[in-house]
Order: structure tokens, then C-alpha cells, then sequence
């Protein structure tokens, strides 16, 4: 089960060129609104003609611009989610599903659709109307819906950006459910970082109509091949760098010299940390201080639940708040330890937590 | 009493209303997928009758259905002749009501969602189903309340039905037309007559689309109205 995508398309702002191949495993598309995401699962659909490429489903060409093939969305066999789930308000939960079953004899067709409001879990709803049902309820009757022509794969355009918070980790946990049982190819949309980590395998980040990074989800989280996907997945801290002897860098604005557990690439220009990397070492006896451990000082904080983020200046007292070399993210629990301690505070920046960048 | 126009009146705009919904509905859903400049002339071209004079629009009907006309040619071929006849009623009537229907038609199917309809192909519907399974039951509520719009247009047709039908009693003598030769020939009761009859279809119909419009807030059909 392969889809294989390689197709170009003036948009107003910039040209979607994206080219890509996804097999069995959740693909999680992530990028920033206007990135153009939706654009991309709609030219797959076939709801968008793309200028140039191809679309491939497993043998089947759905799009060629060589071989002037375009095959209609009827007849692609492409299951998708629309944001806003478009359920037909004028039918039923169990006419919805069955509205891409009509080539199926009767018995069959009621059956399955009982069996998808099983898997769904929205029994007892099957006679209510679309604008009767919760945000999770819809959410769950247009999977269903696109599920019960067993399409040969699945686009979902953002599926949980409608939902309350509260209900977010619950269909999350469906949608992994289905996911594990569906096992075709499934592009997932979304502009969440976490949502993307979690529900996709692998991860393809979309940059103004680019790809960014395209790979195994840990990898591209641990090692971001670029300064841009550093930001886009979520990366606070970056100083420029340059090559600085064997297994060393120069990182410019942070003004230090720190070792990095990668190898240094060829043009090396940036050096990061993710926030929740940064540690703060025992402040160290007289001048004797460990590797990648320099002084800082707190310019100011800013809370979150059970999490606080430290804006802190390295080398030197801060002359206004809004000068800051990092951002660490720490515990409020650890924070506590730590408050009443007198400056200055020492980070440490672990070899194996920083990460270098070509561009 | 000669209750005829009566009845002529009311096949009449019956009929024309029906070929008024069919041709609207499908003028407006091919217009629908079309966008360009051509299409601001094609727009002008469906709304010709409701912005000219009826004796306009009757007089360009009977070049074209009459003995030298194109259309009047080809159905003489066939042993048929449209103009001063029953037809022409309903041919008269439908022109002039097809504006009323083409335009509320297109309003109507423009409010429905476009992402229903995309959802509808992904689920590998035809064009046609996509049309009568879900814009069609999505836009009702507008293309009724322009059928009966129409309806009412056809019923007060008398201009272009003059010009093209004449007025021939029990034939194409419908009631606007008997009122005009009531009046005409002094005949003040006749003509009080069937404008009494006349409003009270028209009181009828506005009746009927009050009815309908609030019917709409009780029932099953509230439960996926707009």
C-alpha cells in the first residue's frame, strides 16, 4: 500500500512543490496555517488540479500531467475528513455512513454500517441528526463516513481542531485505534506539533508549499535538519555557530563554546536546545566548572500550569527583560528547588541535547 | 358564467410553472460550475424577460414561433402552430417567469456548503446524485419559495401572452386577458369578478408560502434546517 506524491501548484503567495511517498504508517503533515496543508490533501483528492506531477495510489495513476490523466474524485477511493466534518445535516447518523455504500445490496449495506457504529462508538445515535450530536459525536460519524467505502487511503484535514480540549485525548485515542486497525496509507493535517508527534509515524513538515523535513518522526524531532524546522517543531533557542575543533562549536550569540554530541556538518550555521533540554547544574566550587556549563542570570518568567519557562541571560546580569540569550522549561516542582538560590544560576547544555544545523 | 379562464389561467401557469422549475433549476446548477467573463452575457441573456416590457419579450416570441420564424418553421413542418394557440399561454407565461426562478435557484444552491458536496464526491457520488441527494434537498427551501414566486408571475402574465396567444375565449383567454376586455367592452361586474378571483389565488399562494416558511421551525425538518 504506497502513495506516492510529486506534484507542483501556483498558489498566490508561493508554489506548493511537494514530493513524498507514504506507506501503511500514519503520515502526520505538520506546518503553520498557510502553509498549504489543506491545499495538498485537496489536490490528492482530486478536489484541486495540481499544475505539474503525479499522483500515484498504489497502481493506480491518479494524476498525471504527462500522461494527461486525472482521474475524478468519485472514483478515486480516497477517504477524507473535512475540518469541519461537512456531515449532511439533512440525514441521518446512519445515512450518512451509508451514503457511500450504495452500490452494496441492503442486508450488506445495514450490516456494515452497524458494524462502523460499533467501531465508532456511537451507538444508540444512528437515527440523529447531525446538529444533535457533540463535537466528538461529529467528529466520529464523518470518520465512520469515510471509512465505510474502505477507501484505499485516508486524508484527514485538521480532525481535531474542532474539539474541546477535554475531548481531544479521547478521539485521539479512537483515532489511534483506527489507524492501528486500517493500516492503509493515512495523511494526517495538522498545525499542532504534539498532535502530529503522537498520531503520526512519520512526520513531513510543510513550509510555505515546501518540504522542510521529511522522515521518522524521533529523528526529525532529536536532529531537525534546518533552523526553520527547529522553530516549526517547537525549537525556542538558537545562536549561530561556527566549526570550532573536533566535536566543538563556536555558538556566536550565546558567546561560548560548547561541545555537541552530533557530528558537525559541512557550513555549519546554527546551534540549538530544545527548552525542556536546558539543566541547571550545582553551582560549582571556585573556578572549577564542568562542560557546557556557564553562568546565567533570570530575566524573567512565565508560568503555565505546572510548567515555567525561565527567560535566562548567559555571562552576564541583565541590563531590561527583554534581553535573553535562552528559554528553559522546567517543572514547577524543580523550580521551587531553585528560586531562592543567589545568582548566578549555572545551565548546563548537554552535548547530546544540542543540535547542530547546515542552514 | 364562463369560468374558463379561470381553469386556462390556472393550467396555464401550472404548466409554464413546472417547465420554470426544470429549466431554472438546471440553468442555475450548470451556471453554478461556471465562472468568466461569457457568463456575465449569459446572465443578461436568462434575465432579458423579467427587465423588458412583456410586449417585448412577446413580440420577440412571435418572430420566433411565428409562420417565418425559426422555431415556427420547424414546428410547421410537423403540422404544428404555436402562436394563438393554448401553448402559447404556457410558453409566454414560462419566459417570463424563468428569470424569477433562475435567480432564486442560484441563490439558493450558492448557499450551500461546497465542502458537502466535495465530501459527497470523495464518497464516490455522480454528479447527478451530488446535485439531487445533496444540493437539491440543501437549497429546497429557496427553490420552493421561487417556484411559487413563479407561479404567481405566470398567473399575472398579460402582455407577452397577448401578443403571442391573443385572446381567443375557452382557448387562451386567461384572466388577466378576460379582465383587459371586460374593461374594455364596459362589462365593470365581469371585470370585478375575476379580480376578486385573482386575489384571492394570490392571497392564497402568499398564504401558502407563510405556512411553509413557518412550518419550518417545528418538525423534522428544523432539525437540519440552516
Amino acid at each position: 500500500m504506497t502513495l506516492e506524491v510529486q506534484i507542483e501548484k501556483k498558489l498566490p503567495d508561493f508554489t506548493l512543490d511537494v514530493s513524498f511517498r507514504a506507506s501503511s504508517a500514519p503520515l502526520g503533515i505538520l506546518g503553520p496555517s498557510g502553509a498549504g496543508k489543506t491545499m495538498l490533501l485537496r489536490c490528492i483528492a482530486g478536489l484541486e488540479r495540481p499544475d505539474r506531477g503525479r499522483i500515484a495510489l498504489n497502481d493506480r495513476l491518479l494524476f498525471g500531467s504527462a500522461e494527461h490523466i486525472r482521474i475524478p474524485t468519485r472514483q478515486r477511493h480516497i477517504g477524507m475528513l473535512f475540518q469541519n466534518y461537512a456531515l449532511f445535516p439533512h440525514r441521518t447518523v446512519a445515512e450518512n455512513i451509508a451514503f457511500g455504500l450504495r452500490g452494496l445490496p441492503g442486508g450488506e449495506r445495514a450490516d456494515r454500517v452497524a458494524a462502523l457504529v460499533e467501531r465508532t462508538h456511537l451507538g444508540g445515535l444512528e437515527q440523529r441528526y447531525p446538529r444533535e450530536l457533540s463535537g466528538g459525536e461529529q467528529q466520529r460519524a464523518a470518520l465512520a463516513r469515510a471509512l465505510a467505502t474502505e477507501p484505499e487511503a485516508l486524508l484527514l484535514d485538521e480532525p481535531l481542531s474542532a474539539l474541546d480540549t477535554h475531548l481531544r485525548s479521547q478521539v485521539e485515542a479512537q483515532m489511534q485505534e483506527t489507524f492501528a486497525a486500517y493500516q492503509r496509507p493515512t495523511l494526517l493535517v495538522t498545525h499542532n506539533i504534539e498532535e502530529a508527534y503522537r498520531l503520526g509515524e512519520e512526520l513531513l513538515v510543510l513550509s510555505r508549499g515546501r518540504v522542510a523535513a521529511f522522515g521518522a518522526k524521533q529523528e526529525i524531532f532529536r536532529h531537525p535538519p534546518s533552523r526553520e524546522v527547529g522553530q516549526l517543531t517547537g525549537c525556542k533557542n538558537f545562536s549561530r555557530a561556527s566549526m570550532s575543533g573536533a566535536g566543538m562549536v563556536e555558538a556566536v550569540d550565546w558567546k561560548c563554546r560548547l561541545r555537541v554530541g552530533q557530528s558537525v556538518p559541512e557550513g555549519l550555521q546554527y546551534v540549538g536546545i530544545r527548552a525542556h533540554h536546558i539543566d541547571f547544574a550545582e553551582s560549582p566550587g571556585g573556578s572549577e566548572r564542568g562542560e557546557n556549563v556557564f553562568p546565567c542570570w533570570l530575566v524573567r518568567t512565565s508560568e503555565t500550569p505546572f510548567r515555567i519557562t525561565l527567560y535566562l541571560r548567559l555571562h552576564h546580569p541583565p541590563n531590561d527583560p527583554t534581553e535573553y540569550d535562552l528559554q528553559a522549561e522546567v517543572f514547577k516542582e524543580k523550580w521551587e528547588g531553585f528560586r531562592e538560590q543567589p545568582f548566578p544560576w549555572h545551565v548546563r547544555l548537554s552535548p547530546d541535547a544540542l543540535f547542530v544545523m547546515a542552514k | 358564467m364562463d369560468w374558463s379562464p379561470l381553469w386556462i389561467s390556472v393550467a396555464t401557469s401550472a404548466t409554464a410553472t413546472l417547465i420554470t422549475l426544470v429549466a431554472g433549476l438546471a440553468a442555475a446548477a450548470w451556471r453554478e460550475r461556471r465562472s468568466g467573463p461569457a457568463m456575465a452575457l449569459v446572465d443578461g441573456f436568462f434575465l432579458l424577460p423579467l427587465v423588458l416590457p412583456p410586449t417585448v419579450v412577446g413580440f420577440f416570441l412571435l418572430l420566433l414561433f411565428g409562420r417565418h420564424g425559426p422555431l415556427g418553421k420547424l414546428l410547421l413542418k410537423f403540422g404544428a402552430t404555436v402562436v394563438f394557440s393554448w401553448p402559447a399561454t404556457v410558453i409566454a407565461a414560462a419566459v417570463v417567469a424563468f428569470p424569477l426562478m433562475y435567480l432564486t435557484a442560484r441563490a439558493a444552491l450558492e448557499q450551500v456548503e461546497p465542502h458537502l458536496l466535495q465530501a459527497a464526491r470523495t464518497l464516490g457520488a455522480s454528479e447527478w446524485r451530488v446535485f439531487a441527494e445533496v444540493a437539491l434537498p440543501l437549497a429546497w427551501p429557496g427553490v420552493l419559495a421561487g417556484t411559487i414566486l413563479s407561479f404567481a408571475r405566470a398567473l399575472g402574465e398579460f402582455g407577452a401572452t397577448l401578443m403571442l396567444a391573443g385572446n381567443i375565449p375557452g382557448k387562451t383567454e386567461t384572466i388577466p386577458i378576460a379582465i383587459y376586455f371586460a374593461v374594455e367592452a364596459n362589462e365593470i361586474e365581469r371585470a370585478i369578478l375575476w379580480c376578486g378571483v385573482d386575489v384571492a389565488i394570490s392571497l392564497a399562494l402568499l398564504g401558502g408560502l407563510y405556512y411553509w416558511t413557518h412550518a419550518q421551525g417545528s418538525g423534522r425538518a428544523r432539525k437540519w434546517a440552516p
